[in-house]
């Protein structure tokens, strides 16, 4: 952002303003229509998360990693083992949280240390398989020794809470009321403000420039003296935190889990959306991300009657589609716009020079 | 920079194309509830929306449809058989959502159901994705019945709204197990799982019946849901020279599993839980899959009551294919319980359906204290000459053979 | 002793296909470093077409073997089109990009090929006609079956022509010479484009082969089934040191043989019953169930995956390859 000129104050100010009531008035708006669509918008918002995790290691440090989707898995876990009836231990969320995003970092770093040496595609390919190893171990921890009730999954997880404000009911206040995805949605919509907030921070800060030394020449950064082992480490914890963090809130919401949703489809997805919003821009990863978690459920109510209106039955299904476009969206995008809807300006100069 | 004009044309004209796809949504919903009013007889009816849920796309949608069918059938009769509720003719609609056997889809179209103010819900049609939905239909109060989900965690959440009319995974392996163990007589039994909620669940309950009977049980081999080279294990089982083997999982993997057994020499029977217990055994496994036993939750769709084959047949002009009687059966439990209580409201009719004493096209139905079904069905299968067929029914312990329980239903 | 050379038949088998998708990636690999992630898919279309040939042509009272290869005859030119056109709409643009690029739109055209392969052959999974007579021979108290041998057989022929078309024909020192160095192939006058549009095509073509013994050795075929025996494959390329041609088949052999041995194995030795006597709490686990296992059958995709870590942390090059250098 900060290679843009900066808009005057008082319009960039009064945009915040906007936005902020904008975000405040839509579960409302939402409700309207239908509870569902706040659940969705939540879900949504988790793969804001999520993306701009990823985005520390892809886009920022220029470390693709196919797994991802494994810290999500270790945070959401970590919540569902510490409140839930599996182990009888029923901890407060603002504990737990913070605890799945150090799980969630320092698996994170378990997987970067062996992996400091490997670059570009290796590396993509190791952390897919370190990806399927964490999901095969959740899926199999349930013997010997019950740890993670396998497949079954973990039922019956506590919702967040707060003395007697619980975040899954339906309640009023000050005459408003309030459904249970409703209010994690403003719950959500704060860590993605802080998320976002640190994105941007992290960015233009000296850890960000050195990142970004790594991503265009590692051998050139260490050359200039950056440390690049603990900066590699730094990228992975810190997107693996992320991860960890919207795992604990995934498992809050959806108050069961099981192995099946950290499946490697999921990292894809991830990808294609830091991919499709623009590597290392983080409004770009966050407008991919919105745009690729909203499309199946668009997709729902819009090719399903289309399809039945035109041919009287369903010919493709809706979650072929999704999935063709998101192929679709991956190839396109790298073939004509390799630095994203809303590239980096760093990386568009890059690949400016390199390609064509 | 051409080029990249273009996608960025052709991404907004998609994305536009999808918002006003959006906006046009609600269009279709909206008008239908009038619609749906202007139908029955002007004098003041009570509406009454029913929800149904499976999945209706992918792998499994066939299923899914047939569930739905089930629904849409009972739902008709309700309305063809001009039933009041608190002195007003009722009548109900169907809202039919698609949950993709897939969890988080499911708990999505289960807040849309809850959303639309639907009086109760039969489905959904997989474990994995009717458990988490409960926990919606549990917050919002509505009564939910299951005529497929088999997992016995669904019913121990201790949620006194959700139901289900088909046996329990805890019932079916100790009646395919005991049926194993009292036929065949086997002293070793290797027991193999595909690691899905499932199969291993199944596979648990079958170790733990087997051994309960004093059948040596090797240790648990496992493979995943796309395993298609079993040798390995089957090598190694081969080794610890087992009279039966039992595997819990689907056809797909099962087929591959019995053919490669047969190459390997291993002469053990073998059976399977529900998911492997189709016709497609044969296709995949050729003639290594004659003599495989096999059970299935509840009785055989041709076991059900004659009156419901005959509707279905005639209203979809095919036969059901696995759970349809059930589901027919949970959609007309919540018509019951609304009769009885007089009303349509969740919280007044729940007692009456916890309480309920049905007789369906799948026989007598009274839940107990958790809202599974009393005394539920399990079939035993074999596969002669190609196809599965049911050979014997377990009902409280007991095991009846089939013509005889045939029998005992056309009485009834 | 008998349950060892089993399991030693079983992964010799299995690992004979892996090699034979394996030499795909490593022939694309080799010549232009692009882990093509597709390929997997191309092994699936090759089976799935095979399947559609063998299931029309099963009637038909032609002999076994003769509907078998012309199912393989039919899949080949499919998946060499296949092969082509994705490297010319998807890698080929993409050749000076950086690295990440190619491996993005890999995975792209992954996910568009599996699902196109979905709506032409349904979701369902596809049964084999059972024609080939399996016949049983005994080795040593195991066994091993008609379509193992010629799979096994396949392979090693493959392997051989392989070996003979990239280091005696004028293609293969073509294609050796753009490995190396592509700008200066180009200058002495080669066609780089042609030599890798034809990399390409060859490796298409083995995982069409690759695809139909795949679908007749267990009968089975689905559209999902390309992502996780290219994962293995790719695993075995690296093992071998990818790249290199009998690297990929040696990876492709050890890997199914880890394997084999690792499921067969592992459970029994990892069974903490066999050393109860250690602890109380453990000695009445094992009365109780009989079996303590750490690690079972059920971790047998997770050795493929940590073979691949170990192998790229601890031997970058692989069994057979040359030393990696930098490559970013």
């Amino acid at each position: 952002m900060s290679a843009r000129a900066k808009p005057p104050p008082v319009v960039f100010w009064s945009a915040m303003v906007l936005i902020v009531a904008v975000l405040i008035v839509l579960p409302f708006a939402l409700t309207q229509i239908g509870t569902t669509w706040v659940r969705v918008t939540n879900l949504a918002l988790l793969y804001v998360m999520l993306a701009l995790g990823l985005n520390i290691v892809v886009g920022f440090a220029g470390l693709l990693d196919l797994g991802y989707i494994a810290f999500y898995g270790i945070g959401a876990y970590t919540y569902a083992l510490l409140a839930s009836p599996h182990f009888g231990l029923h901890l407060p969320f603002w504990v737990i949280l913070p605890i799945g995003a150090a799980m969630a970092s320092l698996f994170g770093v378990l997987l970067g240390a062996p992996t400091l040496k490997l670059r570009g595609d290796y590396l993509a390919i190791v952390t897919l398989g370190f990806g399927e190893i964490i999901r095969i171990f959740l899926n199999n921890l349930a013997r010997p020794i019950n740890i993670t009730n396998g497949p079954q999954g973990i039922i019956g997880i506590d919702p967040f809470r707060i003395d007697g404000f619980s975040f899954a009911s339906y309640q009023k206040i000050f005459g408003l009321e309030f459904s249970g995805p409703t209010k994690y949605y403003y719950l959500i919509v704060a860590l993605v403000a802080v998320i976002i907030a640190l994105n941007l921070r992290l960015q233009n800060s000296r850890i960000g420039r050195a990142w970004e030394a790594i991503r265009e020449d590692e051998t050139a950064a260490r050359a200039m003296g950056i440390n690049t082992t603990n900066l590699k480490l730094l990228a992975y914890a810190m997107g693996a935190s992320f991860g960890g963090l919207a795992g604990g809130v995934f498992a809050a919401i959806q108050e069961f889990i099981s192995p099946e949703s950290f499946v490697l489809v999921e990292s894809i997805m991830v990808v294609s959306m830091v991919v499709l919003g623009g590597m290392g821009n983080v409004w770009g990863v966050v407008l991919g991300a919105v745009l690729l978690s909203f499309v199946p459920d668009i997709l729902r109510f819009t090719v399903q009657p289309v399809q039945q209106w035109m041919f009287g039955r369903m010919l493709i299904e809706p979650e072929v589609i999704r999935m063709l476009l998101f192929g679709l969206a991956l190839v396109l995008v790298m073939l004509f716009r390799p630095a994203g809807l809303l590239p980096s300006a760093v990386r568009k100069r890059e690949l400016a020079e390199r390609a064509e | 920079m051409q080029r990249a004009k273009f996608a960025v044309t052709l991404f907004a004209t998609v994305m536009a194309i999808g918002l006003t796809g959006c906006g046009e949504e609600k269009k279709p919903e909206a008008p239908k509830p009038e619609a749906a009013a202007s139908t029955p007889p002007p004098a003041a009816t009570v509406e009454i929306k029913i929800g149904t849920v499976g999945p209706l796309t992918g792998s499994i949608a066939h299923l899914g449809k047939d569930n739905e069918n089930g629904v849409v059938l009972a739902i008709e009769q309700a309305n063809a058989a001009k039933i009041t509720i608190d002195g007003k003719p009722a009548h109900f609609t169907l809202i039919s959502e698609d949950d993709q056997a897939d969890p988080k889809v499911g708990t999505t179209v289960a807040q849309k159901l809850v959303d639309d103010k639907v009086a109760g819900v039969v489905g959904h049609l997989n474990s994995g994705v009717t458990i988490p939905a409960s926990a919606i239909y549990h917050q919002a109060g509505i009564p939910m019945i299951t005529g497929s989900a088999t997992n016995p965690q669904l019913t121990e959440q201790g949620f006194d709204n959700i139901f289900r009319v088909v046996g329990r995974d805890d019932q079916q392996g100790p009646a395919i197990a005991s049926y194993l163990a009292a036929t065949e007589k086997p002293k070793v039994v290797a027991v193999i799982d595909d690691s899905t909620a499932y199969g291993e669940g199944l596979a648990d309950q079958v170790a733990k019946t087997l051994k309960s009977e004093g059948v040596k049980v090797l240790a648990r081999e496992k493979g995943t849901d796309k395993t298609t080279d079993w040798k390995a294990v089957l090598t190694k089982i081969k080794g610890e020279k087992p009279n039966a083997v039992f595997f819990g999982g689907m056809d797909a993997t099962g087929g591959p599993l019995m053919k490669q057994a047969r190459e390997l020499g291993i002469k053990a029977v073998f059976a399977f839980g529900d998911g492997a217990c189709t016709d497609k055994m044969h296709e995949l496994a050729g003639e290594a899959a004659e003599g495989l036993l096999c059970s299935q939750a509840g009785i055989p769709p041709q076991a059900a009551s004659k009156a419901f084959l005959e509707a279905y047949k005639a209203k979809f002009n095919t036969d059901p294919i696995l759970y349809a009687p059930f589901t027919y059966d949970a959609a007309n439990l919540l018509i019951q319980a609304m009769k009885e209580a007089n009303s349509a409201d969740p919280k007044k009719y729940l007692p009456f359906l916890q309480k309920i004493d049905y007789s369906g096209a799948t026989g007598k139905i009274e839940f107990d204290a958790k809202g599974d079904r009393k005394d539920a069905e399990i079939t035993i299968f074999v596969m002669k000459n190609g196809k599965v067929e049911p050979i014997a029914v377990v009902k409280s312990g007991k095991t009846i053979p089939f013509d005889e329980f045939m029998k005992s239903m056309g009485g009834a | 002793m008998d349950t060892f050379i089993q399991q030693l038949i079983n992964g010799l088998t299995l690992g004979a296909v892996y090699a034979i998708v394996a030499l795909g990636y490593t022939m694309v690999y080799g010549i232009i470093q692009l882990i093509n992630f597709a390929h997997g898919e191309v092994v699936m279309i090759g089976a799935m077409v095979a399947f559609t040939v063998i299931n029309a042509l099963a009637g038909s009272g032609l002999p076994p073997l003769a509907v078998v290869l012309i199912g393989t005859g039919c899949a080949i030119p499919v998946c060499v089109l296949v092969g082509y056109a994705m490297e010319r709409l998807a890698y080929r643009p993409l050749r000076r990009a950086p690295r990440l690029a190619p491996l993005i739109t890999a995975i792209g055209v992954s996910i568009i090929l599996q699902n196109l392969a979905m709506l032409v052959w349904s979701r369902n999974i596809l049964a084999f006609p059972q024609i080939i007579d399996i016949k049983l021979y005994n080795i040593a108290g195991a066994t091993i079956t008609n379509v193992q041998i010629v799979i096994i057989l396949t392979c090693i022929l493959i392997m051989v022509a392989l070996a003979a078309l990239v280091y005696r024909t004028r293609l293969g020192t073509a294609m050796r010479a753009t490995a190396q160095n592509p700008q200066v192939a180009g200058l002495m006058g080669i066609d780089i484009n042609r030599v890798i549009a034809a990399t390409f095509a060859i490796g298409a073509g083995l995982a069409a082969v690759a695809g139909v013994m795949v679908g007749t050795y267990y009968g089975i075929a689905q559209y999902t089934m390309g992502s996780i025996l290219g994962l293995k494959a790719f695993t075995a390329a690296v093992l071998g040191g990818i790249g290199n041609v009998p690297g990929a088949m040696l990876g492709g052999v050890v890997l199914g043989i880890v394997e084999a041995l690792g499921a067969g194995y592992i459970g029994t030795y990892t069974d903490l019953c066999k050393i109860s006597g250690i602890s109380d709490w453990l000695t009445q686990r094992c009365a109780n169930d009989g079996h303590f296992v750490l690690f079972g059958s059920n971790y047998q995709d997770v050795f493929a995956f940590a073979v691949l870590i170990m192998v790229l942390v601890f031997r970058p090059s692989g069994l057979l390859g040359e030393r990696v250098g930098d490559r970013a």
